[in-house]
């Protein structure tokens, strides 16, 4: 394989950084949503490119991105049904408004 | 390796030597190669789907009673070709308001998502796309790709009839994708590998149809349900929701989402081919030559198919909340039950004689149906208690009514 | 250039267009849609990695199930079938310039590393990566215990998520 492993880190800290961008700059609360998926895969392409550029006997790389996949679809479900309830509540889904516990 | 023997290969060395003849590199030949058998694959597919507009007709017409087209050239052959001649001069509309490249994009990613499927169907011992070793798992994304063309075609229709249709019909498919999966592990578990080919080469002593009948028949119940064919079609009833997510999709847009549902229907009968009955085997005769192989395969496929139509044109349909509750609360856990025998037994069993381990894995199958069977008659049987101790009770009230 | 590299630009060019169409497009299905695209260029990603097994599910858990989830989660909040007004905060020239700063941090750092510019040993023709990532999720000297905790978190998620969206 002739690619070097600083094109997979320097390509997962792009998508990092652009997931960063969506979480902090969108209104909607599942635009939001959204960038925190971009971040979780940029996580993911980091850990099996270690993987794949060490020990390809050492699983420790593969395992912990099948976790993350995990965590990631966990986090979505209760996610989208705490915005989805709120938008029964508050008929609103944009960030700025659900501000009710702001002192 | 003659052609008999390893068609693919004979074909493509001989493709290659022509190649290299005119002079190209060896690299540029191989994908050209490579190529052409991916444009052959899919030519295959899509005849086929022609083939399969004409045996639905004729199949429909038998189921009730009467003839078919018959017209058309000798019994009706030439039927299809007039059918896609009317679709491709249709009008091709556009409703207002729809998002153009959402709209354009959902009937071609529905077909695609069924072609990506031909890949990994073998024909025959040699015969195959490419032997993936996840390639159950990838019968599923396949499926998930098709539910994603679905609910874009709902949307971009801008049209709230369509939109409901969509979102039922992608709740179906995502709910009994779960049982799918389970039953799929199945055949993996008796296997012990993913890969097609594996399962195949596995089957050479006891189909898995012998070894597992109740796992056939709940995957064959979530195929249809993923399918979206009755009797779990509530997506296309024309008296419910007048033609579901495909309503404003008129022309070859509307062929392509036809095409690609029958086309479906025939891969995943296909597939319970493969996965339960033994694919290209035929009782050893396909030692001899994989054309053999093709002819088995294509014809258990064709009876799969046959055995999903005639579910689809004698059922009556299946209401949304009685499909959901049907899966979540009978067929999933059912699913479960059998897949944690299945382990058990193939693991208890592994050194024993092949009939002790076949009879004990049928007989453990038919347990858990009759087990079912009186369970499901048990509560049924209270349920009628119930309503009856109502009725006594209603005319315990009145008793001077009499008779209206 | 080798035909690899090449690949891996045109998929990485992909991936981040996507990306950036996820975080600045004005409708929200539009965005949903991207992320798919996205998605999907990570699995290949995984198969340009030789990750078989990952790029599978990939498609299955992401775009089969998580992508849905927020396209059902995009078209059951909405008043109206259009989205108006600006979509990004009054501040979010601060956002991007954070994210900048993000990414050329993490370069800097990361190149630092002394294993930053090596190239990935073949794999053996005989490795059986997927038996062994299997073994590996079930061994109980290897990682059966996050394995056993993650399908906890999921059922715990599972029930949770129920719970929340029922109308009471």
């Amino acid at each position: 394989m002739s690619i070097p492993l600083s094109w997979f880190l320097i390509l997962s800290a792009a998508l990092f950084s652009i997931g960063l961008f969506g979480v902090l700059a969108r209104k909607n609360a599942i635009a939001i949503l959204l960038g925190i998926e971009l971040m979780l895969n940029a996580v993911n392409i980091n850990l099996v490119a270690f993987w794949r550029y060490g020990t390809i006997a050492e699983m420790a790389g593969q395992v912990f991105a099948i976790i993350v996949f995990a965590v990631a679809a966990a986090e979505v479900a209760v996610g989208l049904a705490l915005i989805i309830s709120v938008y029964r509540q508050r008929n609103t889904v944009v960030a700025d408004d659900l501000d009710l516990m702001k002192w | 390796m003659t052609f008999w023997n390893d068609p693919i290969n004979f074909i493509a060395k001989w493709l290659m030597d022509v190649f290299s003849g005119w002079g190209m590199g060896e690299v540029l030949a191989y994908v050209i190669t490579a190529v052409i058998g991916i444009v052959v694959l899919i030519l295959f597919s899509m005849g086929l789907a022609i083939f399969l507009v004409w045996v639905e007709r004729k199949v429909v017409a038998r189921f009730q009673d009467r003839v078919g087209p018959n017209r058309l050239g000798p019994f009706g052959l030439v039927q299809p070709f007039a059918d896609i001649i009317k679709l491709i001069i249709k009008e091709d509309l556009t409703p207002a308001g729809a998002d153009k490249f959402i709209y354009n994009l959902a009937p071609v990613m529905a077909l695609g998502s069924v072609i990506l499927l031909w890949a990994v169907l073998p024909l025959a011992s040699n015969i195959y796309g490419t032997d993936l070793n996840v390639a159950v798992l990838y019968l599923v994304a396949a499926g998930a790709l098709g539910t994603l063309a679905i609910i874009m075609a709902g949307w971009a229709s801008n049209n709230k009839y369509a939109l409901l249709g969509a979102f039922r019909m992608v709740a179906t498919m995502i709910s009994y994708e779960v049982p799918m999966v389970v039953t799929l592990l199945i055949p993996t578990i008796l296997a012990g590998t993913m890969s097609i080919q594996g399962i195949t080469q596995a089957q050479g002593g006891l189909w898995f149809f012998i070894l597992s009948p109740l796992g056939a028949l709940i995957f064959l119940i979530s195929a249809i349900a993923e399918l979206g064919r009755a009797p779990f079609d509530l997506n296309e009833a024309e008296s419910e929701i007048i033609a579901g997510f495909h309503i404003e999709y008129s022309g070859m847009k509307f062929g392509l989402f036809y095409a690609g549902e029958l086309l479906h229907a025939f891969t995943f009968g296909g597939f319970v081919a493969i996965l339960f009955f033994g694919g290209w085997r035929f009782f050893g005769l396909e030692q001899y030559s994989p054309l053999i192989g093709v002819v088995a395969f294509l014809a258990k496929a064709l009876f799969g198919y046959w055995v999903i139509m005639w579910i689809k044109y004698t059922m009556p349909r299946i209401r949304i909340d009685h499909m959901l509750a049907f899966t979540w609360k009978f067929l999933t856990p059912l699913a479960f039950v059998l897949l944690m025998v299945t382990a058990l037994l193939h693991k208890l069993l592994a050194g024993a004689e092949t009939w002790i381990y076949a009879s004990s894995l049928f007989l453990a199958n038919i347990m858990i149906g009759w087990i079912t069977v009186e369970i499901l008659r048990a509560v049924g049987r209270r349920q009628r208690k119930a309503e009856e101790h109502k009725f006594e009770d209603v005319h315990a009230l009145h008793p001077a009514e009499g008779h209206h | 250039m080798t035909a690899e590299q090449i690949i891996f630009l045109i998929v990485a060019a992909g991936i981040v267009g996507s990306a950036l169409m996820v975080v600045t497009t004005r409708k929200l299905i539009h965005a949903a849609l991207w992320l798919v695209a996205a998605l999907f260029g990570v699995a290949i990603l995984y198969a340009i990695l030789q990750a078989g097994f990952l790029v599978v599910v990939q498609v299955v858990v992401y775009i089969g199930a998580i992508a849905i989830l927020f396209i059902f989660a995009v078209m059951l909040t909405r008043r109206e079938l259009r989205d108006q007004g600006p979509q990004v905060r009054k501040g979010w020239w601060v956002a991007g310039l954070l994210g900048v700063l993000t990414f050329a941090g993490l370069s800097f750092i990361v190149s630092q590393w002394e294993g930053f510019s090596k190239l990935a040993a073949e794999i053996p023709a005989d490795a059986d990566t997927l038996g062994s990532l299997a073994t590996a999720l079930v061994s109980p000297n290897a990682y059966v215990l996050p394995f056993e905790v993650a399908s906890v978190l999921l059922l715990a998620a599972l029930i949770g998520a129920v719970y929340v969206a029922v109308k009471k």
